[in-house]
């Protein structure tokens, strides 16, 4: 094991700082700073703050995950960091880091795609992919259908949201329910004590004339906003709990339905869901039950490693240098709007 | 002592290599200025790269990192501090952060550069280059104007509706604003940005309804 490549990751795409350090497919360390506090009387993610978070976050970060996995920066083969998607002046606080700890320690950088860094984190925990796989990423910054015949080299964008992304929708229909920020996770806790069945929220884009593998958020959103509204006028009682479920179990029956059509059109039977909104424990059951029933291999890292964090970009990192793919050139910069099947540059 | 020193405050990107040594002042062995504007991060490795390439001399031989500290623009600024926190961890150096403006021109003075808004960073500094105000952002009228003015001539002759003599951050001038912190690293303070302004963020208005009755 020794003789693997010890690869350090950087991930500032958002308001997570994230440093991990991974040693051919092991996870060593994964610290994590989050200004999350920080953006939740926002309502969402104010970039200049993430930023301002990042630069002071970042040297002690970098100190935690050394230590954590008992290594020294002089250790260090290789780096690898986010350089999009993204914010800009977020992505570009890590970029700049990584570039400097490059070369500094004088080793290879790897400017790498965060979404194939989702990907990627799946095999610190369940090993390789097996490829091709169909991805299907979800959090509140993005959500995309991927068919993945390389993670090295060749990830194929099959569909996204047109409108929010699917963690967005969480988050604003937490705003509307008056449930917290992030609205993830309370939303979840919510909809445990709700009757799914009790309200029937529209399913975007399942007609069948739509583009199939996108997804559209936007109009469930409203859809629950009107609801609650047309309740209080009323002067009754909006039912939190059945509201979240109804809610939460529209979203996770669209994706899960498009994740494992798109794994039937393509004669894939791998599928692996990564992103903050994985963390959902309906979507995680209901993805389990229709992969089961549909003979679909499902892989799903654990909740820790589904939200963004530095371990799953040095997984990215480790297999880039495995495969033998150039690294960064110097002038690398950040791109907030990467292409999806841009994997490294 | 061998010092790596760079600046991002302003659209051109500095990075210098100076030998210093307490008392004797800095010796400046290599110094690129790049008309970088918005490509700092891009550009700042490769050229700390080429400059220790000029003046024969490898990361190894390092030992401090000065960095100017703005104000500036906060992206710009925020890669070049973050870049010398960074040389500096991976090496084990001292790192010691300067305001940005102390390194422009020298003398009794009043340095100005583009904040952007409308507005002017500014400091104003006495002969023995002690700044005696700011460093502050405003408003063109509000600027103490000490001749000779020096620094961004574009925008501060513009706003201010007086010559201003171009002048910019120098690998001389940020030695210069170092040396009490190089020659006592143990005093040297955090490397917190001058970002002089607040975030901009805005908390949403309570909740809009969507649909009308
Ligand atoms: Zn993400």
């Amino acid at each position: 094991m020794a003789d693997q490549p010890l690869v350090l990751g950087f991930e500032t795409s958002c308001d997570e700082t994230g440093v991990g350090l991974v040693r051919g497919q092991t996870l060593l360390s994964d610290a994590l700073a989050t200004s999350m506090a920080e953006h939740e009387r926002f309502g969402g993610v104010v970039p200049e703050i993430a930023s301002r978070a990042h630069l002071e976050a970042m040297v002690p970060t970098v100190h935690r995950a050394l230590s954590e996995a008992g290594v020294t920066a002089g250790d260090v083969d290789a780096i690898a960091v986010t350089s999009g998607p993204g914010l800009t002046g977020a992505l570009l606080v890590g970029v700049a880091a990584a570039k400097a700890y490059a070369l500094a320690l004088d080793v290879p950088l790897y400017g790498v795609n965060h979404l194939a860094a989702h990907v990627a984190v799946d095999e610190l925990e369940h090993g390789r992919l097996a490829e091709p796989t169909i991805a299907m990423l979800v959090s509140g910054g993005h959500s995309s259908l991927l068919l993945v015949p390389d993670l090295t080299r060749d990830v194929q964008p099959l569909g996204q949201t047109i409108d929010d992304a699917a963690g967005e929708a969480f988050d604003k229909v937490a705003r509307v329910l008056g449930l917290p920020f992030p609205g993830g996770p309370p939303i979840d806790r919510a909809a445990r004590e709700g009757d799914p069945a009790s309200i029937a929220f529209p399913r975007g884009l399942t007609g069948p004339r739509d583009a199939f593998y996108d997804f559209s958020f936007s109009g469930l959103k409203t859809a629950v906003a009107r609801w609650v509204e047309a309740r209080e006028r009323a002067g009754e009682p909006v039912p939190v709990a059945d509201v979240a479920a109804a809610f939460q179990e529209a979203v996770v029956d669209v994706l899960t339905a498009k994740a494992v059509r798109a794994c039937r059109d393509h004669g894939v039977d791998h599928l692996v869901i990564g992103g903050g909104v994985a963390a959902n424990s309906r979507l995680r059951a209901l993805a389990a039950e229709r992969c089961a029933a549909a003979g679909i291999v499902l892989r799903t890292p654990s909740p820790r490693l589904c939200t963004d964090n530095g371990a799953m970009v040095a997984a990215l990192g480790s297999r880039l240098v495995e495969a033998g793919v150039a690294p960064s050139a110097v002038d690398l910069g950040a791109d907030s709007s990467l292409p999806i099947d841009v994997v490294s540059r | 002592m061998l010092v790596l020193a760079l600046d991002t405050a302003t659209p051109t990107l500095v990075v210098g290599l100076a030998r210093w040594a307490p008392g004797s002042g800095a010796e400046v062995l290599a110094e690129r200025a790049v008309a970088s504007g918005n490509r700092h991060a891009e550009l700042l490795t490769p050229t700390i790269r080429a400059v220790l390439a000029d003046a024969g001399h490898s990361m190894g031989d390092l030992d401090a990192v000065v960095t100017g500290l703005g104000p500036g623009p906060f992206t710009g600024l925020r890669v070049g501090v973050v870049t010398a926190a960074a040389v500096a961890d991976a090496r084990g150096l001292p790192v010691v952060g300067v305001c940005s403006l102390d390194a422009i021109g020298s003398g009794a003075r009043t340095v100005v550069t583009d904040a952007r808004r409308k507005e002017l960073y500014w400091a104003t500094y006495a002969a023995d280059d002690r700044r005696t105000t700011g460093p502050a952002v405003d408003r063109p009228e509000d600027v103490v104007r000490t001749p000779p003015l020096v620094g961004d001539a574009v925008a501060g002759s513009q706003r201010l509706g007086v010559p201003v003599t171009a002048a910019e951050v120098t690998t001389a001038g940020l030695l210069r604003a170092a040396a009490p912190q190089l020659g006592a690293p143990a005093t040297a303070g955090p490397l917190e940005p001058l970002y002089l302004r607040r975030p901009d963020a805005v908390p949403p208005a309570l909740r809009k309804a969507v649909s009308q009755p």
